[in-house]
């Protein structure tokens, strides 16, 4: 039971990212735990496989591809050019085939070629395969080896985003009671407090309170972190790890300041206490949906006129991109400001506009350096410009702190690596699967350590700073390097 | 569901070894817990693990760490968090959001923690 260290397979860092001789198989062995039965029931799926799966499943993907026009395409224009294989950072860190993003995606195209084209009748000569439990299990044991991170998507000539199809498969599988209890768990969760930790009104109302009493200790301020309060400005939607853990709180103490000395009120709200939105990690719509619309719901109850969301990778994509088409529109809010704004972009506007002040002296200890999360990187935009999402952050860095550096070219903005935790990948149990996968990322944290004495790991995403606060140490870095960009600004903001 | 018999009573865990049942805790299933973590509990253990149990069923959830932190300061007269935060991870060095929930008897926190 006890997690030794000594028992993870920690790769040791020489600063290359090479190719790896490949091993079949080698991660095989890795299995997420099943989810429970009260979690899958609540999310409307079945507690565990039932008679007639085979035909439920093969229902589930005809809809999926009736539904999603892309995923069809997908499965049928790969032409197997091999771009994506060395791209995924789980295939680098595990060596096993299954992991690279078009053999694992071949685990359901050969399924697809059986039930949904000619090829399906001429099972001799072709590469097609019936949905048997053996298919199911490498199913379950390899598309949940991937974080969803689209870095293959990027390099695939034919633009395939890998991740729809993850997602399709993990949607399929939940419909016929093959769950993963991590996120089904959280989802669960979500439904019935209001966040993923399961944060109660009354508890979160106390942790606001230790948070601003810790505030008043450091600024000698007042500063104040409302909840649940009609007519506010700003209903500013944070990941529930903001409320509960390290580092992610230091940067909701930043977000206070912020609201504090720009004098735009502000609340944050006990029902849509949470930004994330797990429903994308298991391709659910529905479950999306409903998290998504707790958000809309509350800013409306609320009265507010802008929603921002806090620093949180899926979160941020969740609410920018599908807002609009599952809940919208929002002709109750203020049509002169984005909706929903991310924090990055609503500070950096407030510092640009003179309404705050920040002293980078304050981080004058710090050499910074800056991992692009996934889901903000490759799956959304911020601000006013393309590829805002990639220039605000830097911009709010730089702005924070005097001693900034890039990780290695071909590494950042859109090319950036998973942390290896991120889509549902952020529990225990494949803690190798995770080591593995952060492998490539670690490689170049070593060389901006060794170059340039790196000494602070900026993110903006929850998932990020808790896998980077796990995986530092056991690659041998101290994990108080690892801290989002409102640490930054809570150091630098002149009250 | 996974069990482990204790004083000739099965107590069911989840997968990971965390206790199905508030109930089910005691004091000596503490201490076994506690072994399974490779941790003996002194006094200063027990005054963490009493705390995050009154927290739990005062707010059905766990402390955040900022909170624990808050209360270690206050016990340990260590206003230093960066000390008091060191003297927790000293105590459970896996954390204090897993592991001291597991000896504890509480359920295991989910979400991204």
């Amino acid at each position: 039971m006890a997690k030794s260290k000594d028992k993870y397979k920690v790769p040791v860092l020489d600063g290359k990212i090479s190719i790896p001789r490949i091993v079949p198989g080698a991660f095989a062995y890795e299995h997420m735990i099943e989810a429970q039965k009260d979690d899958m029931e609540a999310l409307d799926f079945p507690a565990k496989l039932q008679d007639g799966w085979k035909e439920k499943a093969i229902g589930v993907f005809k809809e999926i591809l009736d539904h999603n026009k892309a995923v069809r395409d997908y499965m049928d224009i790969c032409v197997r050019c091999g771009a994506c294989t060395d791209k995924c950072q789980f295939f680098l860190g595990t060596a096993d085939p299954n992991n690279m993003p078009v053999q694992r995606q071949e685990l359901m195209r050969k399924v697809y070629r059986y039930y949904f084209t000619p090829a399906g009748f001429f099972k001799n000569l072709s590469n097609s395969q019936e949905l048997t439990e053996e298919v199911l299990k490498d199913w379950y044991t390899y598309f949940w080896q991937c974080s969803e991170c689209r870095r293959c998507s990027l390099y695939c000539p034919y633009g395939i985003d890998t991740a729809e199809i993850t997602m399709a498969a993990r949607q399929i599988m939940d419909s016929i009671g093959i769950g993963q209890k991590y996120t089904t768990e959280i989802i669960h969760k979500v439904f019935k407090i209001g966040n993923n930790i399961g944060i109660p009104p009354a508890a979160l109302r106390n942790t606001l309170d230790d948070l601003e009493e810790e505030i008043n200790e450091e600024t000698g301020k007042d500063v104040k972190i409302p909840m649940d309060v009609e007519g506010a400005e700003v209903l500013l939607v944070p990941p529930s790890a903001d409320f509960f853990a390290m580092p992610h709180m230091e940067s909701l103490k930043g977000y206070a300041k912020v609201f504090h000395k720009s004098g735009i009120s502000y609340t944050v709200s006990s029902y849509a206490s949470e930004a994330g939105n797990f429903g994308k990690f298991i391709g659910s719509y529905k479950n999306t949906k409903e998290i998504n619309k707790r958000i809309w719901d509350e800013a409306k109850r609320l009265k507010v006129k802008r929603v921002v969301i806090g620093e949180c990778g899926h979160a941020w994509r969740a609410a920018y991109n599908y807002s609009n088409t599952m809940n919208g529109p929002f002709n109750f809010l203020d049509s002169r400001y984005k909706q929903p704004a991310h924090i990055c972009d609503f500070t950096l506007g407030l510092v640009k506009d003179g309404v705050i002040k920040l002293d980078p002296s304050a981080n004058d200890d710090k050499v910074v350096t800056f991992h692009d999360s996934c889901n903000v990187a490759r799956g959304s935009r911020m601000g006013d410009v393309p590829g805002g999402q990639l220039t605000i952050p830097r911009e709010l860095i730089k702005a924070a702190a005097n001693h900034f550096v890039e990780l290695r070219e071909g590494t950042t903005k859109e090319n950036t690596y998973c942390c290896g935790g991120g889509g549902g990948l952020l529990t225990e149990e494949v803690m190798n699967v995770r080591i593995a996968g952060a492998m490539p990322r670690m490689q170049t944290v070593k060389e901006a350590v060794d170059n340039h004495k790196v000494n602070y790991y900026a993110l903006i995403c929850a998932i990020c700073k808790t896998q980077f606060t796990k995986i530092f140490p056991l690659y041998g870095f101290d994990a108080e390097m690892v801290g989002g960009i409102h640490q930054l600004v809570s150091n630098a903001i002149i009250m | 569901m996974p069990s482990f018999e204790f004083s000739g009573k099965t107590i069911e865990t989840d997968d990971e070894g965390y206790l199905q049942t508030l109930d089910n805790w005691n004091k000596e299933i503490a201490e076994y817990l506690a072994k399974e973590e490779g941790i003996t509990l002194t006094e200063k253990h027990w005054e963490l693990i009493d705390w995050v149990r009154d927290y739990f069923f005062k707010f059905q959830v766990a402390p955040a760490i900022k909170s624990l932190i808050k209360e270690v300061g206050k016990l340990e007269n260590l206003p230093d968090k960066k000390e008091a935060n060191k003297f927790v991870y000293e105590l459970f060095p896996e954390g204090p959001a897993k592991q001291l929930a597991k000896i504890a008897g509480l359920p295991k926190p989910t979400g991204c923690v």
